[in-house]
């Protein structure tokens, strides 16, 4: 499995140094209808790290990601990427920022071929003129090139470079994961926000995909999973945060978190659905 | 295997330098078969509809944004560009450009508010703006002339007076073939590969960087201007234009003719614009029961050939060549 | 000056009636299928064609008789197009429906054209051409039985829907099929039933409109977007919110014609279905939906 992925040097957007703070969440809240989906969180991402978010369900999780990624605004606090305030931005202001992110429910470009979405996301680099493209200009057919470079490299590292001219309606559902992450990748992010990758994956693909994810990170990309799956999440997250009803209820290594009392209390007293792998 | 691979490649990111040449190749051999002046005259009429196509199908195909007030943009370049030269004495090759500059202005600051719309209410939205302004192409008889229409006299060139149908023709085939050099220069570009994107996922799109608003005024503004100069050229070809030809089933043609030639496929723009426009103008039945027709093809191509006809041959026969 | 006034009010009231019949066709389809019919003003037009046709034309029945063949036979046209056109592409996407609603409607008006002509139809009002006179301005006895007829619809619909089990489930159809088919209601058949109420409510509206404003082949085109505006005035989920939104909109126009400019009286709808849609984009009073992603 682990012989698919070629491994490929990609230049570090910055260096991993560990007390580097690459995202950073201010006393973050959002209500929904008098709801708090998320209440006064506060942590930390050091660069060059695994880091991964989990919680019982409906621990506001996703609202937490949504805050990040840029798709819903908090009521209150603040979120830092890179020490710079990017909480008002835009989603595609936080794509040149360095953020990207893959989806739970998978979004696919279905007009494109699998090359030419992972070309989209090369584009955040190359040149975006209208005018230009229209006349073909030497920017834009170099940029074309690199792109297309840059998409074959990491379909290859993947392991999709069979499905390269494949539109989503002919892959398979592990298929299309690993393109969102190439996609995600071609934008060469600092930080990679991975929205439940293991989620609907066999074992055997699940052990893909934590390769897939410790070889990004060794990249240099700081890694950041909401994700249920604990076996994965234990074996290769650094550090990790644990959410329930919407608070912080831990912080830690996984041995810390497996051993917190609070955090057990959450999960097992709750009664709340625990997935096993 | 591989060489297949290899040839869609080409097809999907390369030059379409191969395609473009055969379309040239066709449209100087076709005037050869014309017997006389009615069928340079029915391929003007199919040449400008394919030039309104092929910017629709960038904005509609493409990017998914659908447009029911196409014929609003042609007809604002046709009577802008008319009015420009009979109440101004501007000469038509400055008028045209002048309009369809001010058209794409115009598009591209309707086009943010309108553009934030999505499904039907954006079809609704455009459908408003088309009639909108055939309403005022209407009333405001004093400047247009009103239903009835507006005449204009032929261009003159020095002591020339360009009135020859023939003359129209290569002028517009000319600029049939620009504007799908243009087309296809974009789909294949990273401005285009980033329309395709955010038709089926906008936030996708924005994920990977997009500026999904921009993105869509550009495009929108840019299927204006060349409505826009389609309507110029109509107005020089022709010498006579009315509202009618602003009206919502103008805007319906043009989206039929897409629909069937296939959404998304430059080529399919070409040829469901000369299908659905040559038809009528030949074969005398098929005027008179154009709208039924239209309707039939609309529906029966929704359900039984969605893609349209241009990719679903392709398929057929096993290439991309519709891409 | 009150006598004018009561007269645009009056003549305001019987041109939004039919915004209001036509914009609750729109709000029960959508309802119950979260489809946007663009073939809705058709159904007008059949119905006062039809009637014209039936009774004018040709004298083939009385009026009384004349008029629930009209609206019957709009009513078939409305079930056929929707099992012909709409159910089988049921599961495709927006753009589809939307492309193939219009091909109804220019199929519709196309059939008409060819088989009834181009021409301007009529038939005379039901109770001859008195007139009534309320506050100094005269009010043509159709327009009460426009306005009449609307109460009775508006009145029988509210039973409908608040009232039958039937009625309760095709509103909740759209939101939730599952709440539907949990008492035993199909989908399929609250769709059906859907099509077949717009096109019955407009082509009524068509018939009692036509002895004041006449019909076309043509007209359907431009009600259908007023009653669309109407619809969106009023809240695109609810066909009582689309019939207030009628009224105000038969309003805006007849003030409009009557103090600014008749010229401009039909551009009034599209602006204000602009204005709308531009300040919310989800519809004045509509749900905002958003996609989880």
């Amino acid at each position: 499995m682990t012989s698919s992925i070629v491994r490929l040097r990609l230049e570090p957007m910055i260096a991993p140094q560990p007390s580097h703070r690459l995202l950073e969440i201010r006393n973050l809240s959002r209500a929904f209808g008098g709801v708090k989906a998320v209440n006064d969180v506060s942590f930390v991402v050091t660069a060059g790290r695994i880091h991964a978010l989990i919680g019982p369900n409906g621990a506001g999780k996703t609202t937490l990601f949504n805050l990040v990624a840029g798709v819903v605004r908090p009521s209150a606090g603040q979120v830092l990427l890179d020490e710079r305030d990017v909480t008002d931005l835009p989603t595609a202001e936080r794509a040149q920022a360095g953020l990207q992110r893959t989806f739970q429910n998978l979004q696919t470009f279905s007009e494109l071929t699998a090359l030419e979405s992972v070309m989209v996301g090369a584009h955040l680099r190359s040149e975006p003129s209208f005018l230009k493209a229209l006349f073909n200009t030497p920017a834009i057919r170099q940029a074309n090139a690199e792109a297309r470079d840059r998409a074959e490299m990491l379909l290859q590292r993947v392991g999709l470079d069979t499905f390269r001219d494949s539109r989503s309606d002919a892959m398979p559902y592990g298929a299309l994961k690993r393109l969102d992450i190439a996609r995600a990748l071609a934008a060469e992010p600092k930080l990679l926000l991975m929205d439940e990758p293991a989620a609907g994956l066999n074992p055997a693909e699940t052990a893909t995909m934590r390769d897939l994810i410790a070889d990004i990170a060794l990249q240099g990309v700081t890694v950041l999973l909401v994700e249920h799956d604990m076996k994965l999440v234990m074996s290769i997250a650094e550090t990790i945060v644990v959410l329930d009803q919407g608070q912080k209820l831990a912080e830690g290594t996984p041995d810390e978190i497996r051993r917190s009392p609070e955090v057990i209390r959450a999960y097992l007293g709750g009664g709340i659905r625990r997935r096993r792998s | 295997m591989a060489t297949g691979t290899t040839l869609s490649a080409a097809i999907s990111l390369g030059a379409p330098l191969g395609r473009l040449a055969i379309l040239s190749a066709i449209l100087i051999v076709l005037p050869l078969s014309f017997p006389n002046p009615f069928f340079f005259d029915v391929a003007v009429k199919v040449g400008l509809s394919a030039i309104v196509c092929v910017g629709l199908n960038l904005l509609s195909g493409y990017a998914g944004q659908i447009s029911l007030g196409h014929a609003g943009f042609f007809a604002l370049g046709a009577y802008g560009t008319a009015l420009l030269s009979i109440k101004l004495g501007v000469h038509g090759l400055i008028a045209a450009p002048v309009i369809a500059t001010v058209v794409g202005l115009l598009a591209h600051v309707i086009a943010r508010p309108i553009l934030k719309l999505k499904g039907h209410y954006l079809a609704m939205a455009t459908l408003g703006l088309g009639i909108i302004i055939s309403i005022v192409l209407n009333r405001e008889i004093w400047l247009t002339g009103g239903p009835d229409g507006l005449s204009v006299p032929a261009m003159r060139l020095g002591e020339f007076k360009l009135r020859a149908i023939e003359f129209w023709y290569w002028i517009v085939a000319a600029f049939l073939i620009v504007a799908v050099w243009l087309a296809e220069n974009l789909v294949n570009s990273p401005a285009g590969r980033s329309l395709r994107a955010l038709h089926s996922s906008e936030i996708a799109a924005a994920t990977a960087g997009v500026d999904v608003p921009r993105a869509k005024a550009l495009v929108f503004a840019f299927s204006a201007v060349l409505a826009s100069i389609a309507g110029a050229f109509f107005v020089f070809a022709e010498r006579f234009i009315t509202p009618a030809d602003a009206g919502f089933l103008r805007s319906v043609e043009f989206l039929t003719m897409i629909v069937f030639g296939g959404l998304g496929s430059t080529y399919g723009a070409l040829v469901g614009a000369a299908i659905l426009t040559a038809l009528p103008q030949l074969v005398a039945a098929f005027a008179e029961y154009k709208h039924v027709a239209i309707g039939i093809v609309l529906i029966a191509t929704m359900i039984f050939m969605p893609r349209g006809i241009v990719p679903t041959l392709a398929d057929l026969f096993g290439r991309r060549v519709g891409r | 000056m009150l006598a004018d006034f009561a007269q645009f009010t009056a003549s305001g009231l019987t041109r939004g009636a039919i915004y209001a019949l036509v914009g609750m066709g729109f709000a029960i389809i959508y309802n119950a299928s979260n489809i946007i019919n663009f073939a809705q003003g058709e159904f007008v037009m059949l119905g006062g064609m039809l009637t014209a046709f039936l009774f004018t034309t040709t004298g083939l029945l009385p009026i009384w008789l004349a008029v629930p063949v009209a609206i019957a036979a709009a009513t078939i046209a409305g079930v056929a197009f929707y099992r012909l056109a709409i159910e089988p592409a049921q599961r495709a996407g927006l753009a589809t429906l939307i492309i193939i609603t219009i091909g109804g409607s220019v199929l519709l008006r196309g059939i008409v054209e060819v088989t009834l002509g181009k021409r301007e139809f009529v038939f005379p009002a039901f109770s001859g051409e008195s007139n009534v006179q309320v506050l100094g301005a005269s009010i043509a006895s159709q327009s009460l039985w426009v306005l009449g007829t609307l109460a009775i619809v508006a009145a029988l619909l509210w039973w409908f829907f608040e009232k039958t089990l039937f009625g309760k489930a095709m509103r909740a159809t759209a939101q939730s099929p599952l709440a539907a088919q949990l008492v035993g209601i199909e989908t399929r058949h609250v769709l059906l039933v859907s099509f077949a109420l717009a096109a019955a409510l407009g082509a009524l509206g068509g018939v009692l409109t036509t002895p004041i404003t006449l019909t076309r082949y043509d007209i359907g085109i431009m009600l259908g977007l007023k009653g669309f505006a109407a619809t969106m005035l009023g809240g695109l989920g609810n066909p009582f919110g689309a019939l207030a939104g009628g009224l105000v909109l038969g309003l805006v126009e007849a003030f409009t014609g009557g103090y600014v400019s008749s010229g401009y009286q039909d551009a009034i709808a599209f602006l204000l279905i602009l204005t709308v849609l531009m300040v919310r984009p989800g519809g004045l009073f509509g749900r905002v939906a958003m996609d989880r992603v």
